[in-house]
C-alpha cells in the first residue's frame, strides 16, 4: 500500500503530468442519512426536485461549468432511477461537456464505503473534486484548484482542500440558516491550513475545549463559528488511500476529517479555501431545502435560476415582476392572487380566488377554487381540490387533496397520498403509503430501499384503486402499528411517527419555519441571560462607587458578573474558618486565614468586617442552645471572645456603621431572635469597645430619614442613645 | 447537428458574454447550418429559411436576453430572402454571373455587362425594402425597374428550368453574404470609430458609464487623430466596469477621471458630449442598455448635453420594446450588491414567517427612450432616433420579425 501511495504522489509530482490530467469529480448520488424519509424511500434524494429542476441538475450543470471533464456518478439507494435518468437527460448525451460514468454498488452504507468500493475500481488518477448530487453552487474553481496544486507541489502532504463560506449562525436557535448545527473551525490565518473541526459546537456554552499542542504548535489561529462547510472538496488520490487504510471512516467529516486532524503520525494536511462572493449550499434537511428553494429564487446563484436553461431539459419559465416566475403555458383564473418570490411550473391550472405566495408550484398540477398555499413546495402532477388550505409544506407528486384538507405547517406528503374531506393534518406530520420500517433497518436505508425496491417501482400501486389501497393499509394497520391517515373514505397514508430526531426538535430541521412561540422562547431564555448579566453589572457599579475611597479594590469592575454570589459566598467561607477558630486555631492565623480570604474575593474591608461580626452572633446562637434567655449572655460571651478578632477587622467609623447595619439586617431576616435584645447587644459592643460612640451616632443620623419600619431598632435603642448624647462630657472627663 | 447544440448549451448556461462575440458565432453557426442543409430541387429559398428559423428558434429561446442573436438570425434570413430574388431575376435575365453579393458597392465597381444584372438585383432587393430617400436615389438610373422586375421575379419562382445550377449558386451567394455580413460584424468597430473625429473636438469632456469597447474604440480614434480632451467614465455600479475602462484609456494616454454613478449629476455641468454603448437599439430608436444609463440620459437631457450612442448594427433589433416576445433585461445574482456571508443573518427563512425582509435586485440593464438620444452612430454612419425605423427596414424584411409563429405556421 505504501509503495503504491508513493508511487501515486511521484507520478502527480511531475507539473507536466498535472496539466495534462483531465479534471474528474466523484459525485455521490447519495447522501447516506435518513433525513428526508419518508420520499427517499421511493425516490433517490438528488431526482428530488428543487425549484422544479432535480437536484443533480444543479450539480451537473456546477461541474461542467468549473470544466470537469469526467464524472463518476456514484449510486447506491435507488440506482436504477439515477441511472435512468441519466440516460435520459442531455448529461448522457456527448455534446454535454463531459464525459459521466455511473458507479453502482449495493452494500455501501456511507460515503466511507463509497469512496473505498471508487478506489477499488482504479479510475482516480490526479486531484478530483468530491461532491454530492444535492450541492447547489456557482463558484469558480481555478483559483483554489491552483492553490491546492501548487500546495500539493509544496508539501505531498496535502490531501484535501475545503470549501467554506461564510455564514453567520442564528444566535437564536444556534443554527445555520440551512438548519445545520454550527461549526467551529480552526484555521491557520497564513497558510489556511484547517486545524481543527467540531461540528456539533454548541456556542450556547460560550467555552470551547482545544487541544494545548493546537496553541503551543500554532503562532496565531483563527477560531471561526461564522462558516458554513460547502461540501465541496479538492482531494489528491491519497485521500481514497486514507480510506482504505481506515476501514472505520465512515464519515467524511465526522471521521475522515476529524481523524486526520487528530492524527499527528501520518501528517496529512487539510486546507481550507473561503469563497466570497459565489454562493454554495447543500441541500441537508428540509429546512435547507427550504433556504436553498428561496435562494434560487431570488437568484443568489445565479446562473442556476429558472428562467436559464442551464440543466436544457426542462420548460423554461419566465420571470416577471416581484419574483413570480411563470411558465408560458400556466393557466390562472383572473382572480388568482400570486404573491412575490413564486414558482409555477408549466400544464398548471389555478382556480378562482385562490392565493399562491412564497411557493414553489410543479408542473401539470391542478388546484382548485378557494385554495390558499403559502411557503409551499408542491411537485408535480398534484390534485388540489377547492378549498384547501396548505402552509410550509412539501407536496410530491400525484398527491390528492380533497375539498376542505388542511395542511399544517412542516407537514410532508410523500408520493400519491391521500387527504380526505376536510381533514386537517397536523403539524410536522410525514405521511407516506408505505409504512414506516420497523426499528432495527431504519438504520440502513439501502438495504430497506433494496428489499422494498419490487414494491416501490412496480406500477401495481398506480393501478390499484384508492378504495383498494385503503383496504390493503387497514389491513396491515394492526400489523405495522402505523396510524393510517383518519381520511374517512378516501384518505391514503400511513402517517410517520419521527423515530430519528426527537419530536421536540422537529421544529429545527422542518421546511416550515421556526414558530412564533418558539423565537419568543429562545429570545425569553437570551433576554434572562442578559438580564441577569447586566443585573450583576448594576451591582457591580454601585459597589464599586461605594468604593472609590479604597484604593485596593482597583480591578473590581472585571469581575461584577458574579460579584453578588462572591459576597455570599465569603461570608460563609468566613463563618467556616471561624468555627473552626472556635476549635481552638490561634487569633493570629484566623486572622491570616480571612484576610487571605477577602483577597482572593476580593471583597472590601467593610464587608469583610460584617462577615466576621455575623460569624460571631452566629457562633452565640449556637452557643445559647437557642434558649432565649442565654442569648444575650452568649452573646455577650461571643463578643467577649472574639474581642480581639472584631477589633483586628473593624478598625475604622466606616467599617463599624457596616457591622451595625449588618446587625440590623441580621436581626430581620436570619436570626429574628436577637431583635428583642438589639440595643443590650449593641450597649455590649460599645461597653467592649468594638464599636465607638461615633460610629452609632452616625448610624442614627443616617437613619433619620428612613421608612418607619426601618427604624424599629432606633427605637428601640432610643434610650441608649439618649444616654450616649448626654454622656459626652463624663467620658471625655474620665480620659 | 452537434454544433448547434453545442451553441444552445452555451448560450443557455451564459457562456457567451456580450452582443458581438454572440453575434459573430451566431452567424458563423448559421453559415455551417446553411452549408450542410441539402438542397431539394424546388423552393429551395424556401427550405433554406426553414432550416435557419428552426435553428433560429432555439438559439433565440436559448438565451433571449441576447437580443444580438435574434437579429443575426433575422439578418441571415433577409439575405436568403434577397439572394433568392435576384438569382432568380438573374435567371429571368439568362444571365448567367457567378459572382453575386448583397452589397452595394461591388454593383458600382462592375462594368456595363454587369450593370443590368446588378441593377435587377437591386430591384429585387427594392422590392423587400420600403421605399425611402436612400434607396430611390440608389436605384436612380432605373426608376421604372421595381415593379416590373419584382413580379417578374415572384413568378419566376414558381417555375424555375434550371433549378439545381440556381440553388446551387443560391447556396453559394447565401454564404457569400453571410460572409459579409461577418465581415461587417468585425469592422464594426473600425466603420465606427472612423467617425470619432467628426463628433469629437479639441478640449472637450466626455462623459461615458460603465464600459463598452465600442466606445473604447472610438475614444482610442479620436486620441489618435491628435485630438486632446478629457473623458470622465462613471464607474458602472455594480460591476464596476468603468475601472477597466479607465485603466485601458489610460494606456492609449487619455486624461480620464473616474466619478461615482451618483456624482454624474454633479458632473455633466462640465461635459461637452456623454458618449456611451448599447445592448441593443430597439425598432423605435430606444436603447437598452447597462443599468443606470437612463438616469444618465436624464441628467445630459436637463443640461442640453448631447447623449450619443454608439453600437454596431448587430445591435439593431427589429423589434418594440413593448413587444411582450422581448426579454428587456435580465436579474443577476444580489452577491454583486452585498456580501453573503455578512447579511447571510438578515436572510434567515427560519424566522419572520418564512419570508425575510430583505430583498436585493440587481438588474443587468436599463430602457432609455428614444426622445432622450441625440444621436446614433452605427458602422453606416450617424442617425437620429426617429430614423431607425428606416435602417432597421434596410436590414431585416418584415416578414421575419416574429421567428415563431412562422416556423409554427410552416411546420
Amino acid at each position: 500500500m505504501a509503495q503504491k501511495k508513493g508511487g501515486k504522489s511521484a507520478a502527480s509530482d511531475d507539473p507536466e503530468e498535472l496539466a495534462r490530467m483531465p479534471l474528474q469529480a466523484v459525485l455521490l448520488a447519495d447522501t447516506f442519512n435518513l433525513k428526508f424519509r419518508p420520499i427517499t424511500l421511493e425516490r433517490p434524494k438528488v431526482l428530488l426536485p428543487l425549484v422544479n429542476t432535480p437536484m443533480i441538475d444543479y450539480t451537473l450543470a456546477w461541474l461542467v461549468s468549473v470544466g470537469v471533464e469526467e464524472v463518476f456518478l456514484f449510486c447506491c439507494a435507488h440506482a436504477e432511477q439515477v441511472k435512468e435518468y441519466i440516460g435520459n437527460s442531455h448529461w448522457g448525451q456527448s455534446h454535454a461537456g463531459f464525459s459521466i460514468t455511473t458507479i453502482e454498488s449495493n452494500f455501501s452504507m456511507s460515503a466511507g464505503d463509497a469512496l473505498r468500493f471508487i478506489e477499488g475500481k482504479n479510475v482516480i488518477r490526479g486531484d478530483f473534486i468530491l461532491i454530492t448530487g444535492d450541492t447547489i453552487s456557482n463558484m469558480s474553481l481555478t483559483e483554489a484548484l491552483q492553490a491546492h496544486k501548487d500546495r500539493r507541489k509544496k508539501d505531498p502532504d496535502t490531501v484535501m482542500t475545503m470549501f467554506v463560506k461564510r455564514s453567520k449562525p442564528m444566535p437564536l436557535t444556534h443554527q445555520t440558516r440551512l438548519g445545520n448545527d454550527e461549526i467551529m473551525m480552526a484555521i491557520d490565518p497564513e497558510t489556511k491550513q484547517l486545524l481543527y473541526y467540531e461540528d456539533r459546537f454548541d456556542s450556547s456554552k460560550r467555552a470551547v475545549t482545544l487541544d494545548k499542542s493546537l496553541l503551543a504548535d500554532n503562532a496565531s489561529l483563527y477560531l471561526r463559528t461564522d462558516l458554513e462547510d460547502c461540501c465541496i472538496d479538492i482531494c489528491s488520490p491519497e485521500v481514497l488511500t486514507i480510506f482504505l487504510d481506515n476501514f472505520d471512516y465512515q464519515h467524511l467529516r465526522r471521521h475522515f476529517v476529524k481523524g486526520l486532524l487528530h492524527d499527528d503520525i501520518m501528517g496529512k494536511k487539510i486546507y481550507t479555501h473561503e469563497i466570497d462572493s459565489s454562493y454554495t449550499a447543500r441541500v441537508d434537511n428540509y429546512r435547507s431545502y427550504d433556504t436553498i428553494s428561496k435562494d434560487i429564487i431570488q437568484r443568489w446563484s445565479f446562473p442556476l435560476v429558472p428562467d436559464v436553461l442551464y440543466a436544457g431539459n426542462r420548460a423554461q419559465m419566465r420571470l416577471q415582476r416581484e419574483g413570480i416566475y411563470k411558465a408560458p403555458d400556466v393557466t390562472l383564473s383572473p382572480s388568482v392572487r400570486i404573491g412575490a418570490f413564486t414558482a409555477i411550473g408549466s400544464g398548471t391550472i389555478i382556480g378562482e380566488n385562490s392565493s399562491v405566495s412564497n411557493s414553489v408550484i410543479g408542473e401539470l398540477c391542478t388546484i382548485g377554487r378557494n385554495v390558499s398555499i403559502d411557503g409551499c413546495y408542491i411537485w408535480d402532477s398534484v390534485t388540489i381540490e377547492d378549498g384547501c388550505r396548505l402552509s410550509h409544506s412539501i407536496v410530491c407528486d400525484g398527491v390528492h387533496l380533497h375539498t376542505g384538507a388542511t395542511l399544517e405547517p412542516g407537514v410532508i406528503l410523500s408520493f400519491k397520498v391521500e387527504v380526505g374531506q376536510n381533514i386537517t393534518v397536523p403539524a410536522y406530520s410525514k405521511v407516506s403509503l408505505l409504512p414506516q420500517p420497523s426499528k432495527q433497518d431504519s438504520d440502513e436505508e439501502l438495504e430497506y430501499a433494496d428489499t422494498n425496491s419490487g414494491v416501490i417501482d412496480s406500477p401495481s400501486i398506480a393501478s390499484i384503486s384508492p378504495a383498494n389501497i385503503e383496504h390493503d393499509h387497514v389491513s396491515s394497520f394492526d400489523t405495522e402499528q402505523s396510524v393510517l391517515l383518519e381520511g374517512g373514505l378516501s384518505g391514503v397514508g400511513y402517517i410517520w411517527t419521527s423515530c430519528e430526531t426527537g419530536n421536540e426538535e422537529e421544529w429545527r430541521y422542518s421546511v416550515a419555519p421556526i414558530p412564533v412561540e418558539k423565537l419568543k422562547e429562545f429570545y425569553a431564555k437570551m433576554f434572562d441571560e442578559d438580564e441577569s448579566s447586566s443585573d450583576g453589572e448594576q451591582t457591580g457599579i454601585t459597589h464599586s462607587g461605594e468604593l472609590i475611597s479604597e484604593s485596593k479594590s482597583t480591578d473590581f469592575d472585571d469581575s461584577d458578573g458574579e460579584y453578588k454570589g462572591d459576597v455570599s459566598k465569603f461570608e460563609k467561607e468566613v463563618e467556616e474558618t471561624f468555627e473552626r477558630a472556635l476549635g481552638g486555631v490561634a487569633e493570629e492565623n484566623v486572622q491570616l486565614e480571612i484576610n487571605s480570604l477577602r483577597m482572593s474575593f476580593n471583597v472590601t474591608h467593610a464587608e469583610c468586617a460584617g462577615a466576621v461580626f455575623q460569624s460571631v452572633i452566629k457562633s452565640a446562637i449556637i452557643a445559647s442552645n437557642s434558649s432565649k434567655s442565654n442569648l444575650l449572655k452568649a452573646t455577650i460571651d461571643a463578643i467577649e471572645r472574639s474581642k480581639g478578632l472584631l477589633s483586628y477587622f473593624i478598625t475604622n467609623v466606616d467599617e463599624e456603621i457596616e457591622v451595625i447595619l449588618k446587625f440590623e439586617e441580621m436581626c430581620m431576616e436570619i436570626t429574628r431572635e436577637f431583635a428583642p435584645i438589639f440595643s443590650s447587644v449593641l450597649h455590649q459592643l460599645y461597653d467592649k469597645e468594638v464599636i465607638t460612640e461615633d460610629a452609632i451616632l452616625k448610624w442614627e443620623s443616617e437613619k433619620a430619614d428612613a421608612d418607619e419600619s426601618d427604624k424599629v431598632f432606633v427605637k428601640q435603642s432610643e434610650a441608649f442613645l439618649k444616654w450616649l448624647k448626654e454622656a459626652p462630657e463624663e467620658d471625655d472627663e474620665d480620659e | 447537428m452537434p454544433d448547434v447544440s453545442d451553441f444552445i448549451l452555451k448560450l443557455q448556461r451564459r457562456r457567451i458574454e456580450g452582443s458581438h462575440a454572440t453575434a459573430r458565432q451566431t452567424a458563423e453557426l448559421l453559415r455551417s447550418v446553411i452549408s450542410q442543409t441539402r438542397m431539394p430541387y424546388t423552393n429551395q429559398a424556401a427550405a433554406l429559411l426553414d432550416a435557419v428559423r428552426a435553428v433560429g428558434e432555439q438559439l433565440i429561446a436559448a438565451n433571449p436576453v441576447e437580443l444580438a442573436v435574434g437579429n443575426i438570425v433575422r439578418r441571415v434570413l433577409h439575405i436568403i430572402r434577397e439572394e433568392d430574388l435576384s438569382s432568380s431575376a438573374v435567371s429571368f435575365e439568362g444571365l448567367m454571373i457567378s459572382e453575386k453579393s448583397d452589397d452595394e458597392d461591388d454593383a458600382d465597381h462592375k462594368g456595363g455587362p454587369v450593370l443590368s444584372a446588378a441593377a435587377v438585383a437591386a430591384a429585387a432587393r427594392s422590392t423587400l425594402r420600403p421605399r425611402s430617400l436612400q434607396t430611390l436615389l440608389e436605384d436612380g438610373p432605373l426608376p421604372a425597374a421595381p415593379s416590373k422586375s419584382s413580379s417578374a421575379g415572384d413568378s419566376e419562382g414558381k417555375s424555375k428550368s434550371d433549378k439545381s445550377a440556381v440553388g446551387k449558386r443560391l447556396k453559394h451567394s447565401v454564404i457569400e453574404a453571410i460572409n459579409l455580413l461577418i465581415e461587417e460584424i468585425d469592422d464594426c468597430y473600425e466603420d465606427i470609430s472612423e467617425q470619432a473625429v467628426e463628433h469629437i473636438h479639441q478640449n472637450e469632456v466626455i462623459l461615458t458609464l460603465g464600459r463598452s469597447k465600442t466606445v473604447k474604440e472610438f475614444l482610442y480614434a479620436a486620441k489618435q487623430k491628435n485630438r486632446s480632451f478629457r473623458v470622465f467614465v462613471a464607474e458602472g455600479a455594480p460591476r464596476y466596469q468603468g475601472h477597466v475602462l479607465a485603466k485601458e484609456l489610460i494606456q492609449k494616454g487619455l486624461e480620464t477621471t473616474v466619478i461615482t454613478d451618483s456624482a454624474i449629476f454633479a458632473m455633466i455641468s462640465r461635459v461637452n458630449m456623454v458618449i456611451v454603448g448599447a445592448h441593443a437599439i430597439m425598432a423605435n430608436g430606444g436603447v437598452i442598455a447597462p443599468v443606470g444609463m437612463n438616469m444618465l440620459a436624464l441628467a445630459a437631457q436637463r443640461h442640453a448635453v448631447p447623449f450619443v450612442v454608439v453600437a454596431g448594427s448587430h445591435k439593431l433589433c427589429p423589434l418594440y420594446p413593448h413587444n411582450p416576445e422581448v426579454l428587456l433585461n435580465e436579474l443577476k445574482s444580489p452577491s454583486d450588491l452585498i456580501d453573503f456571508g455578512e447579511f447571510s443573518d438578515c436572510m434567515d427563512f427560519g424566522a419572520h414567517g418564512g419570508a425575510p425582509l430583505m430583498h436585493v435586485v440587481n438588474p443587468t440593464f436599463d430602457y432609455v427612450p428614444p426622445n432622450l438620444v441625440s444621436l446614433f452612430i452605427t458602422d453606416t454612419g450617424g442617425h437620429n432616433a426617429a430614423h431607425m425605423y428606416k435602417l432597421i427596414a434596410d436590414y431585416y424584411s418584415a416578414d421575419d420579425l416574429v421567428i415563431k409563429r412562422k416556423s409554427t405556421s410552416s411546420n
